[in-house]
């Protein structure tokens, strides 16, 4: 892993990509990791465009912008590829993720990149395991596996805790949700 | 706060402050605090229970941003003059209008003046660190003065960040379990405090108020350097970034800093000769110690995250500028008015302040009043 890696996420309001950008971040925060998790605020309602944004290193950071030039993009929804710019400045050699029920070689045609584009259809597994369309879950994990940010076991020993906390008054979706991240993990699938 | 636990917190919600009051009334509802939470109708109220409760010898905060600290303005000088220690986290943000929920400085720079001792920080960790530190400056017998504790609205308030916490029992035993206040309003010997103060002494108390800001700035090194033996970080009235050989450098605030700390890095792997200053004390204005600080470089640019709108600078470049007259004369300084509202403040940003400043040492001309990261 490169010493810093820099997440840009794309989600619409009320999807959870700032929930997960900051689920990542408290994930390689436990391994020792320095981390950043923000979102980049804007008109805060249910469906419109939001920015999240991740740095994780092995060394501290100071820098406190937006993010530019990232490693890796996440599309939590792939309505936004139509409307937003979402692979600007990403690096020639980083990755594109999206949530998609088409494939690696059908979304890149939409996409402005040359580079790896991942999928995953994140609703799907999200509506199978959990059902409800919560599609930040499946995302976070698949993120996870493809930037390598942390190694996949720890992750998933670390998440679980976490669901255990956030969902303290209803652990009967703690499996559920893990599920839905083990999923994600085996179905991201990539055209490299 | 949680960790000082202190008597009252009287506080009225504004974005991006509100998750401090929220946060602390859940720690009051749970009983991890013992403190008197007063939710009140509104800011100027807020600041007029703190006082109350500060003027009874309790130990006082509260939080707020932005027109939350414009309404509190009468206050806060009442607070100030009267001497009251109290802490007020402000999670700066600009000031309407037009309305804007975003991080820029205009808030607290308004506020530069009323009395209020004021810390800045870069961070999480520098917020929390100078909070707790603000306890102990601001109640200090020498002092006697409430103090500001200022951070970016959003970049350092909302996100996510490493942040290394002191033990409970270790912020407590460096604050004290209680405030010591020497006058209040009940107790063995209480005292009438806040009336009318006519002619025949109300300069000798602005006087005294002004001597307890001085000798803020001597308590505020002794409170550090005894932070430091706890925690092993260091503060001061403000950190010098790689200043020892630097010609250009640039004087800011808050967290813009970290990343004009990047380029800094960036352009010294280059060799060239940057640095930066980031103020962390605003009041008392470390005057000497910035003019020292500087002595050495060529050009220097001064950036403000507000725009003091009288058409010559912006504060913090009219105060360094002045405290360097006579004593640093004949360098190239420059102002930039930068990141209002939330604009984001890049590291293409800082590349092109350096730039500039490198042709001014070369040509020897320059604007000294500069806008960057706007649109013309």
């Amino acid at each position: 892993m490169a010493k810093l890696v820099e997440i840009r996420w794309h989600g619409r309001g009320g999807q959870g990509a700032k929930t997960a950008s900051l689920l990542l971040a408290e994930v390689a925060f436990n391994t020792g990791k320095y981390i950043q998790g923000f979102p980049e605020y804007g008109p805060e309602r249910m469906g419109a465009p939001i920015t999240a944004y991740n740095r994780i290193s092995d060394e501290p950071i100071t820098i406190h912008s937006n993010i530019y030039e990232p490693d890796y993009v996440v599309v939590v929804d792939e309505t936004l590829i139509k409307s937003v710019p979402v692979t600007a400045g990403l690096k020639k050699d980083g990755a594109v993720i999206v949530n998609t029920a088409k494939s690696p070689e059908e979304i890149k045609k939409e996409l402005n990149f040359d580079g790896k584009v991942y999928t995953i259809d994140a609703r799907k597994i999200s509506e199978e395991t959990l059902g409800a369309y919560f599609p930040n879950t499946p995302m976070l994990a698949a993120v996870v596996k493809i930037t390598g940010v942390v190694p996949v076991e720890t992750f998933l020993n670390s998440i679980e805790a976490s669901f255990k906390h956030k969902f303290a008054n209803k652990p009967h979706v703690v499996p559920k949700n893990m599920e839905a991240v083990k999923r994600a993990l085996e179905e991201v699938k990539g055209n490299e | 706060m949680k960790q000082i636990n202190p008597d009252v917190v009287a506080a009225f919600p504004i974005t991006p402050s509100t998750e401090v009051p929220q946060y602390f009334s859940q720690f009051v509802a749970n009983g991890e605090v013992d403190t008197e939470f007063v939710a009140v109708e509104s800011e100027h109220s807020a600041m007029s229970a703190c006082i109350g409760a500060a003027a009874a010898g309790g130990r006082v905060m509260t939080a707020t941003a932005s027109a939350g600290l414009a309404l509190m303005w009468e206050m806060l000088y009442v607070g100030a003059s009267m001497r009251l220690p109290m802490v007020l986290a402000v999670t700066n943000r600009a000031l309407s209008g037009p309305i804007n929920i975003h991080n820029d400085h205009s808030d607290s720079m308004g506020a530069r003046d009323s009395g209020w001792i004021q810390l800045y920080g870069e961070n999480a960790q520098e917020a929390y660190d100078n909070l707790i530190q603000a306890v102990k400056i601001g109640e200090h017998p020498d002092v006697q003065l409430p103090v500001m504790v200022c951070y970016d609205g959003f970049i350092t308030s909302h996100a996510v960040e490493n942040l290394e916490m002191l033990e409970d029992a270790e912020v407590k035993a460096f604050v004290g379990e209680e405030r010591k206040a020497p006058f209040a309003l009940i107790g063995q010997d209480p005292i009438s405090m806040g009336p009318l103060d006519l002619p025949n002494h109300y300069f000798e108390h602005k006087r005294l108020q002004a001597e307890a800001m001085r000798n803020a700035k001597r308590v505020i090194l002794e409170v550090a350097a005894e932070y430091e033996k706890l925690t092993g970080r260091k503060y001061g009235f403000f950190e010098e970034y790689k200043m020892d050989d630097a010609e250009a450098a640039i004087v800011l605030i808050n967290s813009s800093a970290g990343t004009a700390k990047t380029v800094v890095d960036a352009l010294r792997a280059q060799g060239k000769k940057v640095g930066l200053i980031k103020i962390r004390v605003f009041r008392p204005f470390p005057a000497e110690e910035i003019v020292e600080a500087l002595k050495n470089v060529k050009a220097v640019a001064i950036m403000d995250k507000v725009d003091g709108f009288n058409a010559a600078g912006g504060p913090l470049f009219n105060e360094v500028v002045s405290a360097m007259y006579g004593k640093a004369d004949g360098k190239i300084v420059q102002n930039y008015i930068y990141g209002l509202g939330g604009r984001d403040v890049t590291t293409y940003n800082f590349e092109t302040v350096f730039n500039n400043l490198f042709n001014a040492i070369e040509t020897g001309k320059y604007e000294v009043y500069n806008y960057i990261g706007v649109r013309e």
